[in-house]
C-alpha cells in the first residue's frame, strides 16, 4: 500500500510516515503532535475531530489520509494568527460555551466553516448545520449563541 | 462552624457505588507470560491480589492519616509572587478550577489570574475520596477559604511584627498588606522571605459573607478558557511519553464471557509489538494505533459465553423478582422510611390511585473516552488517567499490583467529562499491565463502542407508587417503592401524614454504577408524574396541586419562581402542553417547567421552551451555575426522550453515537433559567440537581398536549401509540 510523506498543515508542509488508509485524525494527532482534533466516536458521528479541508468542515476521524495528501488542513492549532485568536474562539470565550471543552475544537471548526459560508446566519441555521457535532455537558444554547456573536463581531 | 476538620472525607448516605466484578481479572494461580515480539523475549510474572479488581477501587486514605491541617499543604506562595493551591478534586468540565480559585482569592485578597490549582495528583495533592455527590462546593470551597483566611491571617500578623504595627490595623488586598496609617504596604511573597505558612488552619475562623463577597459570587470566566479554545489543553488522552507504545485490549463477545483458549499469535510482520495474556486478559501494545490494531485481530481465541435470559425488553421484571441475594451490602436501606399508618389511610382516602414508572440503563456517554498512559520504573507506577477518583485508582492499581500505595502515583488531567461514569480505573490497569510487559510506557484510549460497553451504567428501575388523596386535594397518604435505581432523592418533600417509602436492591444484569444525580432522576420522574397523575385525579392545576401540599419554603420559592417566569396560566396554543416538575437534593431546590408539542403522524415529542427555577444558596459563580443548569437539564432531557441502552444476551445493541441518540443541536428548546440567591444558606453544589425537573415535565407537558400519560423513560414515540 502507499505510503504518505508530507501533508500540509496549518499552512506548512509537514513530513509524515502513514499508510494511505490510516485515519488522518490519527496521523494529527500521532505523527504532527496537534492533539487539538480529538476522538469522539470513530464514525462521523460525534464531530470533535472536525478539521477544514480546503476550508470544508471534515470529520477526520473517517477521513483516509491518503485522500488529502495535497489538500490543505487547517486544525483548531492554525485558527489562531499571530497570537490573534479567530473571531469565533473569541466568541467561545465571551459566551463561556464551553464546559469540559472536549468537543470545542470541533465545534469552533464547524462554526468558522459556517462563517465563511454564510456570514449571516439565523439560529436555526446555525443549529442545522452543526447537528453532526456532539456537546455532551449540553452548552449547545450558548455555542448558537457564540457563532451569532462571532457573526455579529465580524461585521462590525 | 464545627470544630472538626472541614474536609473530612464522608460516602454521602445514597450513593449508588460500582460494585459489579470488574470485566475481566488477572488470574492468581497462573503463571502469565509476557512475550516481547521482534526480541523474542519472555518474561515470566505472578501477581498477587488480582481478585482486588473486583471492587471500584475503596480509595482508602493511607491508615493513620489525617489530613493535613497545615496552610502549607493546600496553599504556597512561590518565590515569584504567584499562589499555588492543592486540592484532591478534579476538573472535569463542572468548573471547579475556576471557582476554587475564587474562594482562595476572595480569602487570601489576591489576584485570581495569579493563583494556580493543583488538583488530583496523589502525590502532590492531600487525599481526596473522589470528585462526585455534588460535595466540592459545600466542602472543598469551603475549605479552600477558610486555608486561604488563615494564610491572611498569618501574613498580617507578620507584617504587623516585622513593622512593630497593631495588627488590627492592617489591611490585606490584592496580595500585598498595607498599614493606612503610614501608607507602609509589603507583598506576600516578600513577608514569607522563601518560607511556608506551616501554621495549622483554625477550626473557627470567621470568613467573608456572602453579602460581602467581591470574587466570589461574581460571573468569573473559566481561567484557563484560552487553552480550551485553542486545542492546547492535553486531555488524559493527549498525554504522550517518549517511547510510548498504544495498547489495545481484546474484549469478550458478551458479558461474562470467559477466555477458553487463546493463540500466542505471528506478529513477525508486526515489529515491536508486546502482546501479554494473563488470565482473561489478552492485549498488545505497538509503536502506533494502526499497528495495534492490526495486531490485536491476529489474536484468535475461543470464549466459553453464558447465556443471559435477560434483555432491555424484559429487565423491569427481572427486577422486580429477583430481590440482591446481599441486600445488606449497599447500606441504602437507610432510605427506608414509615410514617402514620399508610394501609388505613389508604383505605379511607376519597381517591386512591397506583401506578408503576420504569427507568432504562443509559450510558454516560462522555464525550472524550476512558484514557491512561502508564510508566513503570521499577516498581513504581506513574498514571496519568481520566478519572474522578485519582485516590480510589491509586488504591486499584496498588492492590492490583500488589504495591504499596506510595509506590503508585496518578495524576488528573483536566478530562473531557464523566457525569459520575469514570469512578473506576479500567484503562489505567490496562496500560499499567501492558507498560509492564512492554518495558516502555503504554497508552490505552478505549473506543467509542469499549466506553459503551465496558464502562458502567446509569441502574434501570421500576417505581411503584400507590396514593390517597381528598376530594380537597390534601394527600393523605403515600406508599413508594424503588427497585434497583436507587435511593437517592426517594423521599417525599411533600406534607403526607401517612407515608411508606422503600428501597429494594435487586440483583441486575448490567455492570451499572453512579450517574449525575443518581436515582434522583428517576425517582422525581416517579413521584411528580404521579403527583400529577393525583392532580387530575381531583381535577387540580398541577401546580396548585403541589403548593397545597408543600410547606418547605425554599422549595415553594423555585415552584413559584418558575410559574411566574413561564407564565403558567397562560393561554395554550393548540396542540402545545405545559408540565412542571420539581424537587430537593445534594443542597438543590429546582422547579422545571416545559412547554412541548407532539407531531401527530410520528408521535416525535419537541420540547419547545423550558424554564427552571433554581436555588443552592449562595451563588459561587452565576454564569457557571446557569451553565450547569442548562447542561442539566439538556442531559436531563435526553434521558427523558431517547437514550436508551439496548442490550440482549449479554451483548450491548446499540453502543455506538449513531445507535445511541443523545441530545443534539435541533433538540434544544428555548432556555430561561432563574437563579435564586440565598446568600444567607451555605453554597451548595449544582453539578448534578438541576437534572431532576426535566423528566417529569415534559411527561406532564405531554399528557397535558394528548391525553396520554408515559410512565417509561425515556418517553418514545411508541407509547405514544400513533398511527
Amino acid at each position: 500500500m502507499a505510503n504518505v510523506t508530507t501533508l500540509n498543515v496549518n499552512g506548512s508542509t509537514r513530513a509524515i510516515n502513514a499508510d494511505a488508509q490510516t485515519s488522518l485524525l490519527s496521523v494529527l494527532r500521532d505523527q504532527l503532535d496537534l492533539t487539538g482534533s480529538k476522538y469522539g466516536c470513530g464514525e462521523g458521528q460525534c464531530g470533535a475531530c472536525t478539521v477544514l479541508i480546503d476550508e470544508n468542515p471534515r470529520h477526520s476521524c473517517i477521513t483516509p489520509v491518503g485522500t488529502v495528501g495535497n489538500r490543505r488542513i487547517t486544525t483548531i492549532e492554525g485558527l489562531e494568527v499571530n497570537g490573534r485568536l479567530h473571531p469565533v474562539q473569541e466568541a467561545f470565550l465571551a459566551e463561556e460555551a464551553m464546559q469540559c471543552a472536549y468537543c470545542t475544537s470541533g465545534m469552533i471548526m464547524t462554526a468558522a466553516a459556517l462563517l465563511r459560508s454564510n456570514p449571516r446566519p439565523t439560529a436555526e441555521q446555525v443549529a442545522q448545520y452543526m447537528q453532526g457535532n456532539i456537546c455532551r455537558c449540553g452548552t449547545y444554547p450558548r455555542i448558537v449563541a457564540a457563532v451569532l456573536r462571532a457573526a455579529k463581531e465580524a461585521r462590525a | 462552624m464545627s470544630a472538626e476538620f472541614s474536609v473530612t472525607p464522608q460516602i454521602e448516605p445514597e450513593r449508588y457505588e460500582l460494585r459489579a466484578p470488574s470485566p475481566y481479572h488477572f488470574e492468581l494461580r497462573r503463571r502469565d507470560f509476557f512475550r516481547t515480539l521482534g526480541a523474542g523475549l519472555l518474561v515470566a510474572c505472578v501477581l498477587k491480589d488480582a481478585f482486588a479488581l473486583q471492587e471500584s477501587g475503596g480509595g482508602r486514605r493511607p491508615m493513620g492519616d489525617e489530613l493535613p491541617r497545615e496552610i502549607s499543604a493546600w496553599l504556597h506562595i512561590g518565590e515569584n509572587g504567584g499562589v499555588t493551591t492543592y486540592t484532591g478534586k478534579v476538573e472535569i468540565g463542572q468548573n471547579i478550577r475556576t471557582s476554587l480559585s475564587q474562594a482562595v482569592a476572595e480569602e487570601l485578597r489576591f489576584p485570581l489570574a495569579r493563583i494556580e490549582m493543583v488538583m488530583g495528583d496523589t502525590r502532590l495533592t492531600p487525599y481526596d475520596m473522589g470528585t462526585f455527590g455534588s460535595r466540592t462546593t459545600p466542602t472543598m470551597n469551603l475549605h479552600l477559604r477558610q486555608v486561604a483566611a488563615a494564610a491572611r491571617d498569618v501574613l498580617i500578623d507578620l507584617a504587623a511584627k516585622q513593622w512593630n504595627a497593631d495588627r488590627s490595623v492592617l489591611l490585606a488586598r490584592d496580595g500585598r498588606i498595607t498599614d493606612p496609617s503610614t501608607k507602609r504596604t509589603i507583598e506576600y511573597v516578600e513577608l514569607l522571605r522563601g518560607q511556608q505558612l506551616t501554621e495549622l488552619v483554625p477550626a473557627e475562623d470567621p470568613l467573608e459573607p456572602p453579602a460581602e463577597w467581591t470574587v466570589e459570587g461574581k460571573p468569573v470566566p473559566k481561567v484557563d478558557g484560552r487553552d480550551f479554545v485553542t486545542g492546547k489543553h492535553k486531555y488524559p488522552s493527549d498525554q504522550v511519553l517518549p517511547g510510548m507504545l498504544h495498547g489495545k485490549v481484546l474484549r469478550p463477545p458478551s458479558f461474562g464471557a470467559t477466555l477458553a483458549s487463546v493463540e500466542t499469535p505471528d506478529l513477525t510482520a508486526l515489529s515491536g509489538v508486546t502482546f501479554v495474556h494473563d488470565g482473561n486478559f489478552v492485549g498488545v501494545a505497538g509503536p502506533s494505533e494502526e499497528t495495534a490494531i492490526r495486531a490485536l485481530k491476529s489474536v484468535r481465541a475461543e470464549w466459553r459465553e453464558t447465556p443471559d435470559e435477560v434483555s432491555s425488553k424484559n429487565v423491569y421484571d427481572y427486577l422486580k423478582e429477583n430481590p440482591a441475594k446481599v441486600g445488606g451490602e449497599l447500606g441504602e436501606r437507610s432510605s427506608d422510611y414509615e410514617l402514620g399508618a399508610v394501609d388505613r389511610a389508604l383505605a379511607a382516602a376519597d381517591h386512591r390511585i397506583e401506578q408503576t414508572y420504569t427507568v432504562a440503563y443509559i450510558a454516560h456517554a462522555p464525550l472524550e473516552p476512558r484514557a491512561a498512559l502508564a510508566e513503570w520504573s521499577g516498581d513504581s507506577l506513574t498514571v496519568w488517567t481520566g478519572t474522578q477518583r485519582p485516590f480510589g485508582v491509586r488504591s486499584e492499581l496498588a492492590r492490583t499490583f500488589n504495591l504499596p500505595e506510595e509506590n503508585v502515583h496518578v495524576l488528573m488531567p483536566d478530562m473531557g467529562s464523566a457525569y459520575g461514569g469514570k469512578h473506576t480505573g479500567e484503562s489505567a490497569i490496562e496500560a499499567a499491565r501492558l507498560a509492564r510487559a512492554a518495558n516502555r510506557p503504554v497508552r490505552v484510549v478505549w473506543t467509542r463502542e469499549e466506553e459503551f460497553t465496558w464502562a458502567y451504567f446509569r441502574p434501570a428501575g421500576a417505581m411503584e407508587i400507590k396514593g390517597g388523596v381528598q376530594n380537597d386535594g390534601s394527600i393523605v397518604a403515600w406508599e413508594f417503592h424503588n427497585y434497583n435505581s436507587g435511593g437517592s432523592g426517594i423521599r417525599t418533600f411533600y406534607e403526607i401524614p401517612n407515608q411508606r417509602i422503600l428501597f429494594h436492591p435487586t440483583e441486575y444484569p448490567l455492570r451499572q454504577g453512579s450517574y449525575r444525580a443518581l436515582a434522583a432522576t428517576a425517582n422525581h420522574f416517579a413521584r411528580e408524574s404521579f403527583m400529577d397523575e393525583l392532580a387530575h385525579e381531583v381535577k387540580m392545576d398541577p401546580l396548585a396541586f403541589r403548593l397545597k401540599n408543600l410547606k418547605n419554603e425554599r422549595l415553594r420559592a423555585v415552584f413559584e419562581a418558575a410559574g411566574a417566569k413561564f407564565d403558567w396560566s397562560r393561554p395554550k396554543q393548540p396542540g402545545h402542553g405545559f408540565g412542571i416538575g420539581g424537587g430537593f437534593e445534594k443542597g438543590g431546590n429546582v422547579a422545571t417547567c416545559a412547554e412541548v408539542t407532539v407531531d401527530q403522524a410520528s408521535g416525535e415529542v419537541h420540547v419547545v421552551r423550558v424554564v427552571t427555577a433554581f436555588e443552592c444558596g449562595a451563588i459561587v459563580n452565576p454564569d457557571n451555575l446557569r451553565n450547569q443548569i442548562e447542561g442539566g437539564n439538556i442531559m436531563g432531557l435526553g434521558g427523558a426522550l431517547f437514550e436508551a441502552i439496548q442490550f440482549e444476551n449479554g451483548k450491548i445493541l446499540n453502543p455506538l453515537f449513531s445507535r445511541y441518540r443523545v441530545p443534539r443541536f435541533s433538540d434544544i428548546p428555548v432556555f430561561e433559567t432563574v437563579l435564586i440567591d440565598r446568600k444567607d444558606i451555605p453554597s451548595a453544589g449544582a453539578g448534578e440537581s438541576p437534572l431532576m425537573g426535566v423528566a417529569p415535565a415534559i411527561g406532564n407537558a405531554i399528557f397535558d398536549a394528548k391525553g396520554v400519560r408515559l410512565r417509561s423513560m425515556p418517553m418514545v414515540p411508541e407509547q405514544l401509540n400513533v398511527a
